[in-house]
């Protein structure tokens, strides 16, 4: 059984995620029994049954219903899904009911990526942080329009709306790091909104926690760029390589430097600092020709030194590639 | 044989304007599976490329953008265009009047309306496509729905016609089946397929007026920022999410009720045999598109319902498993005792035995509500569906089709090449299917264009599949109408299968253009094979 589980599941680390894929046994090993006498019971009527070669045609049996059978049939599937039912319900039950001392972490979904917001304070993008043998309580809103919070190996996942919030938990049983994916279709960039859920001892999770946005400040700043490049999601729609995504590639963008760019409009304009720094703060009001308007705003989700790191950050690229 | 008795609905009268204006329901019929069999073949052209660009991980062949619009397109083209009205309306039309012994439906103008409604709504759809598509997935969830730039007007203005043809094509046959019936024709001598229908047209009725109150909200707030729907303008996106579903399950049963009075049908015919629980099979139908009204919000286990609908939901979900169970033992205890014929259209019956109880398993799994959560949106979800949709409904569809050819176009297609297609469909299906319920189980979330690398053994070797499944339904379709060719009519009185209800017994094949060249006289009730002998033209 536990080599069809690495089979057939991603690993088990939330707290009930055996339970689920124990209830998923339970339907599984009854469904093959309904099957089996289906099919079989089918293949072997029909051939035993079969018109052969030579045969008369003839008036057939008028027998069409068995009370005995019909109650069986009946009364078996109706045994399976009340027991499949109440343990759904009472797995459920055990899902949504969150733990008092739980830690609370407030995930937003934005087309499209995530931000975990801590409760002291601290704020990651696409990278969660929890501590394992913890009860995380996850209250879950989004920006714009609907997505859907997945983390397969907690087998739980959970809406996140625009208009309220919803919550979901789980404790995580062993370190790690796992897949997390968006499972409400959100447009262009819905099968690129993944994000990873890292699982620490809990000290550990207390250092990451306490450093959070002050260990940024002693590092050069295109390296900081480098940093929030994939920390802060830009990675999702743009590339390093030169080739198109959602957005523009950034070594495109740096070989541009200083020449003139074509927006969607007509209109054009110089690619400079100023340029860059009003592409992040408001993407709205200049659309390179060729590009949806997608991008999403990060008025508020980054300082002025993070905005000079990024900007040193896609320079550098350019120097980099002439080498 | 008289002059009289040679002229048939395909012939006479003459010219294309006698097609385009026919008040003839077998006409309106054929004109509907054209239809239906042109956005069949489109929609699995779009399918096609899916699994094309879902063979490797990466953005192979087309960009997120192109995949997110050729998705939207494949379900809403199968649903809305091919599988709802195919059947009914193909079908359905053809056969409803004569298994009843009547000349025509009850209402052969507004028939003929439901047609026009139809391919007027079909332009609005192909209108949408040439004019750059739409992306939002066929369930148009708000507020993506309201806010993408697509084309999302049109396609939902075209559902909403649509959906005039559904609620007046369920009329006309709820009317038809009270009334047009011959004398003795009692409910309990209808047969299976009649039952099934007037299960469907309930639905049909009650159901898709909710749809399209639902477009045309969602049509408002886009045109005049009515906030209903966004948040943003002070709507409920999950208020949409019931009135969608309360549609759109019920629609399920649009789609698979037919399916299963088509199975009723093939089943007893060619096992010549009584068939098995007639009076449970016809009342379960209308237990089915009962229940079926009430179990909507089992599609939003993860939206956040409270705690009491979802218990609630999940409950009333398995109610309709049982029944839906229960036929399928009924079908498979038919062939008992019988003379069972391995004709296409059987095969198709037995895959659709096989294929279908996988689908109806597999929905057990997502009725449990702790599963479902891990389940909800992934590959297992469009492995279930499909199983039911495709597995279900399209290869009882392709049976009945099969079944009924030499009756609407009375000429025989080769069974060797029908029978190998079949078995192509049914390998084709599993191998495409089979393997995205282990996708699913492993988490692979559905609507995406590209995907991790620990899933593309499975994508691509369900991407091969597709290739074999999509050539066989090709191959098949082909057969058919290569019987078409000259010189290869059959005998009018042509009985292939040895059926016995009406359209097989007391007309010719293809039938009069009034259908019967008198009122016909039920001499027996539709499975009496207990009781009378009738020889099959085809002996296999």
């Amino acid at each position: 059984m536990d080599r069809l589980t690495e089979y057939l599941f991603p690993k088990q680390v939330s707290t009930f995620a055996a339970d689920i894929d124990n209830l998923f046994y339970f339907i599984f090993y009854s469904s093959i029994v309904l099957f089996a006498i289906v099919v079989l019971g089918m293949m072997y009527l029909a051939v035993k049954y079969r018109f052969k070669k030579g045969d008369e045609v003839r008036l057939t049996s008028s027998k069409d219903h068995s009370n005995i059978l019909e109650a069986l049939f009946f009364i078996v599937p109706l045994i399976l899904v009340s027991i499949t039912f109440v343990w759904g319900i009472k797995s459920y039950l055990q899902m949504i009911i969150v733990p008092d001392d739980a830690i609370e972490i407030k995930v937003t979904g934005q087309s499209w990526f995530w931000t975990f917001d801590y409760p002291d304070g601290g704020t990651t993008l696409n990278e969660l942080v929890v501590p394992s043998n913890t009860p995380i309580k996850i209250v879950l809103s989004s920006k714009d329009v609907l997505h859907s919070f997945f983390i397969p190996v907690m087998r739980t996942k959970m809406d996140c709306l625009p208009n309220r919030y919803n919550v979901m938990w789980f404790d995580a049983q062993e370190e790690g790091v796992y897949d997390i994916l968006c499972t409400e279709y959100c447009g262009t960039g819905h099968s690129q909104m993944g994000a990873k859920v890292i699982v620490m001892k809990p000290a550990q999770y207390e250092a990451y926690v306490a450093e959070l946005g002050s260990d940024d400040e002693n590092i050069p700043l295109d390296e900081l760029g480098a940093k929030l490049y994939t920390k802060k999601a830009c990675n999702t729609c743009h590339t390093l390589d030169g080739s198109a995504l959602v957005g523009p590639s950034y070594l495109q963008t740096s070989q541009m430097w200083g020449q003139e760019r074509v927006f969607d409009d007509g209109s054009s304009t110089l690619i400079d600092d100023n340029y860059i720094r009003s592409s992040i703060l408001e993407p709205q009001t200049q659309i390179v020709a060729g590009y949806q308007g997608v991008m999403p705003t990060y008025q508020g989700l980054l300082n002025d030194r993070e905005l000079d790191a990024l900007i040193a950050f896609l320079k550098s690229l350019q120097e980099d590639s002439q080498i | 044989m008289a002059e009289n008795q040679k002229q048939n609905y395909l012939t006479h009268p003459k010219g294309i304007m006698s097609w385009l204006l026919t008040l003839d329901h077998k006409r309106i019929g054929l004109m509907y599976l054209f239809g239906g069999i042109i956005f069949f073949f489109l929609g699995g052209v779009l399918a096609l490329g899916m699994r094309l660009e879902l063979a490797a991980p990466g953005n192979d062949f087309v960009s997120n953008d192109t995949y997110n619009n050729m998705y939207t397109l494949h379900g809403a083209i199968m649903i809305f265009l091919f599988i709802i009205p195919a059947i009914p309306g193909a079908l359905g039309n053809i056969l409803l009047p004569l298994m009843l012994g009547a000349k025509d439906v009850a209402f052969p103008r507004l028939n003929l309306a439901s047609f026009y409604i139809y391919t007027i709504g079909a332009l609005f759809v192909m209108y949408t496509i040439i004019s750059g598509g739409v992306d939002t997935g066929w369930t148009f969830y708000t507020p993506y729905s309201t806010t993408s730039t697509s084309n999302v007007i049109p396609m939902t203005m075209g559902i909403f016609v649509i959906g005039f043809s559904s609620i007046l094509t369920g009329l006309n046959f709820i009317a038809t089946i009270h009334k047009m019936r011959i004398p003795g024709l009692t409910w309990y001598k209808l047969p299976l397929f009649v039952w099934a229908l007037y299960g469907t047209s309930l639905v049909q009725i009650t159901a898709t007026p909710v749809i399209a109150i639902t477009m045309v909200l969602l049509i408002l707030e886009r045109l005049l920022g009515i906030g209903i729907f966004d948040p943003a303008l002070g709507g409920d996106p999950v208020l949409y999410q019931h009135f969608f579903w309360f549609y759109s399950h019920p629609a399920v049963y649009i789609m698979i009720l037919p399916a299963f009075g088509i199975i009723s049908e093939i089943i007893p015919v060619h096992s010549r045999k009584k068939v098995w629980g007639y009076k449970f099979i016809a009342f379960s139908t209308l237990s089915i598109a009962f229940i079926g009204f009430l179990v909507w919000g089992h599609h939003m286990f993860t939206s956040g319902q409270s705690v009491f609908s979802q218990i609630v939901f999940s409950f009333i979900t398995y109610f309709v498993g049982i029944p839906t169970g229960v036929k399928i033992f009924s079908w498979m205890l038919t062939m008992y005792k019988g003379q069972v014929s391995f004709t296409p259209p059987m095969l198709y019956a037995l895959s659709f035995l096989f294929l279908f109880t996988i689908g109806g398993l597999t929905g057990i799994f997502l009725g449990a509500v702790a599963l479902d959560i891990h389940l909800h949106d992934t590959y297992f979800v469009v492995a279930h569906f499909h199983y039911v949709m495709q597995g279900g409904t399209i290869i009882a569809f392709l049976g009945g089709l099969h079944h009924w050819w030499p009756k609407s176009m009375g000429t025989m297609y080769n069974q060797t090449v029908a029978s190998i297609c079949c078995l192509g469909v049914f390998l084709g299906f599993n191998g495409t299917f089979f393997p995205q319920f282990l996708l699913g189980l492993r988490g692979m979330p559905r609507r995406y264009a590209t995907y991790d690398q620990q899933f593309a053994e499975l994508h691509n070797y369900s991407s091969f599949w597709s290739g074999i499944l999509g050539l066989s339904i090709f191959i098949s379709i082909m057969n058919l109408l290569w019987s078409l060719r000259k010189n290869n009519k059959l005998d009018p009185g042509t009985n292939p299968w040895g059926g016995m209800t009406l359209e097989w017994t007391h007309t010719t094949s293809p039938p009069h253009p009034h259908n019967f060249e008198e009122e016909p006289v039920l001499e027996h009730g539709p499975y009496d094979y207990d009781k009378v002998i009738v020889e099959p033209t085809f002996k296999k």
